[in-house]
């Protein structure tokens, strides 16, 4: 892979917002050809830090080498010059437009009257995709592409404006797992270039599959420089979290008492060809877990439980009664309480306070005669902040200004406020940081331990062996497997049966 | 970063009470020999602003649930002649039940087609409009109505409690109702809930479109009010009555600080907003502007003025 030259060289970096140190004298280098993860909790700096190698942000101290020369990077014209490109987690690429035209946006190639040269972007795209062995039509408008398609679209626009650096941010975080590998083979394709690639990521398997060394920030500080053939996972998680006692999630399951009524029956669910005659019962206080692949038909199933989506055929029972639920308002009125997957589209009001947040859910417990009780609705915000540990603890914040984790804390204290007996979640982790993440694990278990009862949607599977007590796999929108969780061995075993592979 | 949004947030929301001070300061050394300051003009200005700050109240709520409604000019000139035809035929009491059921029928028209039916907001309400001025004009053959009915006159227009102008009171209601409203109950949680962001309110199990057909039913009942307003106060009824006072109540919204995009909603702001859309229209009739040139001058200014207050 690398000849030891740094591309990319910060040295002793520090950045304050308003009196509070965001880096504290943060070295951090990438060497030619090298694939290296920033990691850290979110908060610890590391967008910080990149933004800074960017342009967007001024740093208060510390020096920029590119190539072994100073670099002085105030912008992202300069950022674009010194060969630093950046794959954007929310795309910027343009729907309407074909994946050429979005490649050589704002450099198009022009002819001798000043007109666009289409045929020319045509071709020079037509080059660029080639380069990164990828297929893919030039001339299909981007909003006909897949995410994943998209993405490496995003990826040959930076390549194609001759990037030496590129820095990608969570870039899996939608993709499907066909999806990541065609991602992770145009990265490898990129290094044998020689071109150097800062990898920002939570998740450790896709760190180990495709790095060479790792970064982690905490607070502001540079914790350790590794090879990743020289650092365990476990040391890892402890480094990002700083927090000694971090315990995998290492679960055993509880033993549920399955001859009572339950409380919560599906039977012979069917929607459309997505969800096929699903029927499956859940119990006080069990979490079961929905394990499946991308587009398995899992949250098509819990849409309809919620009655976001119509079921064609089938029936629900709580409490061993009949229930008809046409609609979100029918479930929440049967207990149910529902934490959607993007939590930024479905799950909050990114513009509104975390009060605002918390109160859209209750506002008739919160309310007598349609008219808002202040009191009661400031002691279950500050209870619900205190409870979730929602940081900064601030009521009157707006949510946008929130990382991640805290955001989905918000989704969660929001939900728990309306005394659900039922909770549906759909992927609760996604793009949290691995701190936060064990808190929401703890959370959901004990949410369980007060006796209620979760069905856990989640595609990462160290996730549904630490807090499940059974798992369902769903395949094609069939339940596959109903497994206890003391029949798993590992995940490795339960990554079988979820890919259809027997054992 | 942080602080600087803080800033523009902070700089947003009081911005109509500094351009509402200026200006008045402005017109009040500009103007001070023309009576701009005389009690009974500052007066006048409440006066006709009311009917623009009592549909501007309810347009506040439509724009927070992220919709528009471009009808209330043209309901408020139906009620206003609709009222003043029952009230010449059958009395007091039916005359403002007809103007008010325009409001209710048109509303809950606007509100279907929005809500149930899926139409923008924007093309409905734009093709109501014209719908509303033509049935005015077709039923009064383009002729004013007379309103010889003191009490009606007196409730509706130049009616005082005291020395204090009933048209007043109508437009401190509207704030006073519409302030309580939208910040001390549910109703107004999911007025803003819903604007925010549709699919999260609707997750949370609000029901949206019931929210947008209750804010497009409120705004045209407030513009049937509005419309007695103008009857009550001009003695008749006339299809002519709210041409255009959409957009000085969508103008009022936007300078009070509500989001053109939904989930905020100023009711105080837009009052000031309303008064500062009054007060200019006052001061360039005092300033002896023609016409023509009263409108090019009160175009730019709202124009810089919502420029100003808009949301970056």
């Amino acid at each position: 892979m690398s000849s030891n030259f740094n591309v990319v060289e910060m040295n002793d970096i520090s950045k304050s917002f308003f009196g509070v140190k965001v880096l504290d004298n943060v070295s951090f280098a990438v060497t030619s050809g090298e694939i290296h993860a920033l990691a850290g909790e979110n908060g610890a700096g590391k967008s910080t830090l990149m933004k800074i190698l960017q342009g967007v942000y001024t740093m208060d101290s510390g020096e920029i080498k590119i190539a072994g020369e100073a670099a002085s990077i105030n912008s992202f014209q300069d950022a674009r010059k010194y060969g630093i490109g950046m794959v954007f987690q929310e795309f910027s690429l343009v729907p309407e437009l074909s994946v050429a035209q979005n490649i050589f946006l704002d450099r198009e190639h022009k002819n001798k009257l000043g007109f666009f040269d289409e045929k020319e972007t045509i071709r020079q795209s037509k080059l660029v995709m080639e380069e990164l062995g990828l297929n893919i039509d030039v001339t299909a408008k981007v909003s006909t592409l897949g995410r994943a398609f998209q993405q490496l679209t995003e990826i040959a626009k930076a390549i194609a404006g001759d990037a030496k650096i590129l820095i990608l941010d969570e870039p899996t975080a939608s993709l499907a797992k066909e999806e990541v590998d065609a991602l992770f083979k145009v990265l490898k394709q990129l290094t044998a270039r020689g071109v150097s690639i800062v990898y920002i990521s939570h998740r450790m398997d896709e760190i180990y599959r495709i790095c060479d060394r790792i970064t982690i920030l905490r607070d502001g500080k540079k914790i350790i420089v590794s090879l990743l053939s020289e650092i365990s996972p476990q040391e890892i998680i402890a480094h990002i979290t700083g927090r000694k006692d971090v315990e995998m999630l290492s679960h055993e399951g509880k033993s549920i008492e399955r001859s009572t009524t339950p409380i919560f029956e599906a039977i012979g669910i069917q929607v459309g060809n997505r969800v096929n005659n699903v029927s499956f019962k859940l119990y006080p206080g069990e979490i079961v877990g929905l394990a499946g692949l991308m587009g398995s038909g899992r949250t098509e199933l819990v849409r309809a439980i919620f009655g976001l989506d119509k079921k064609d055929d089938g029936s629900i029972k709580i409490d061993g009664k009949d229930v008809a639920i046409k609609n979100p308002r029918d479930a929440i009125g049967h207990g149910f309480a529902f934490i959607p997957e993007d939590r930024r589209r479905q799950g909050l009001v990114m513009e509104h306070s975390v009060k605002q947040n918390i109160l859209a859910a209750n506002l008739s417990s919160l309310s007598h005669l349609n008219f808002l009780n202040s009191s009661k609705i400031n002691s279950l915000v500050q209870d619900s902040i205190i409870n979730f540990e929602v940081r900064p603890p601030e009521a009157n914040r707006e949510v946008r200004l929130l990382s991640g984790g805290n955001q989905q804390k918000v989704v969660i204290a929001k939900w728990m406020a309306t005394n659900p007996k039922i909770v549906l979640m759909d992927e609760p982790t996604v793009g949290v940081d691995i701190g936060t993440k064990v808190e929401i694990m703890k959370l959901v278990r004990a949410i369980a331990a007060e006796g209620k009862s979760v069905i856990l949607i989640s595609s990462e599977l160290p996730e549904l062996l630490g807090v499940c007590d059974r798992i369902l796999v769903i395949r094609k929108g069939e339940i596959s497997e109903e497994l206890d969780r003391k029949e798993v061995r590992d995940e490795d075993h339960l990554q079988m049966i979820v890919q259809g592979i027997k054992v | 970063m942080i602080l600087a949004s803080l800033k523009k947030i902070d700089i947003r929301a009081t911005l109509i009470y500094w351009m509402f001070a200026v200006i008045f300061l402005l017109f009040a050394l500009l103007l001070h020999n023309d009576g701009f300051l005389q009690s009974n003009n500052l007066l006048n200005i409440f006066r006709q602003t009311a009917t623009i700050t009592v549909m501007a109240i309810a347009m506040t709520f439509v724009i927070s649930a992220a919709e528009i409604d471009l009808s209330i000019g043209g309901v408020a000139g139906l009620a206003s002649v609709v009222g003043a035809i029952m009230l010449r035929d059958h009395g007091l009491i039916l005359g403002i039940l007809g103007g008010l059921a325009i409001g209710f029928v048109v509303g809950s028209l606007n509100g279907l087609l929005v809500a149930h039916v899926g139409i923008p907001s924007f093309l409905v309400t734009l093709g109501m409009q014209g719908v509303a001025i033509g049935f005015a004009a077709l039923v009064t053959n383009y002729y004013p109505i007379p309103i010889l009915n003191d009490t009606f006159n007196a409730i509706f227009g130049s009616g005082t409690i005291g020395w204090f102008p009933g048209l007043l009171l109508w437009s401190f209601t509207a704030v006073l109702v519409g302030w309580v409203m939208l910040t001390k109950t549910t109703f107004g949680r999911r007025v803003l809930a819903t604007g925010g962001n549709r699919d999260a309110a609707e997750f949370n199990g609000i029901n949206t479109k019931n929210v947008k057909f209750k804010v497009m039913l409120i705004s045209s009942v407030v513009a049937s009010i509005a419309g007695l307003l103008y009857a009550g106060r001009l003695q008749t009824g006339r299809y002519e009555w709210g041409a255009g006072d959409e957009l000085s109540a969508i103008a009022s919204v936007i300078l009070g600080g509500t989001s053109l995009f939904g989930g905020s909603g100023k009711i105080i702001g837009t009052f000031f907003g309303a008064l500062l859309v009054g007060l200019i229209n006052n001061g360039l009739i005092l300033a002896g502007l023609p016409v023509s040139q009263q409108q090019i001058v009160r175009g730019l200014i709202i124009i810089l003025a919502v420029a100003l207050a808009k949301k970056k």
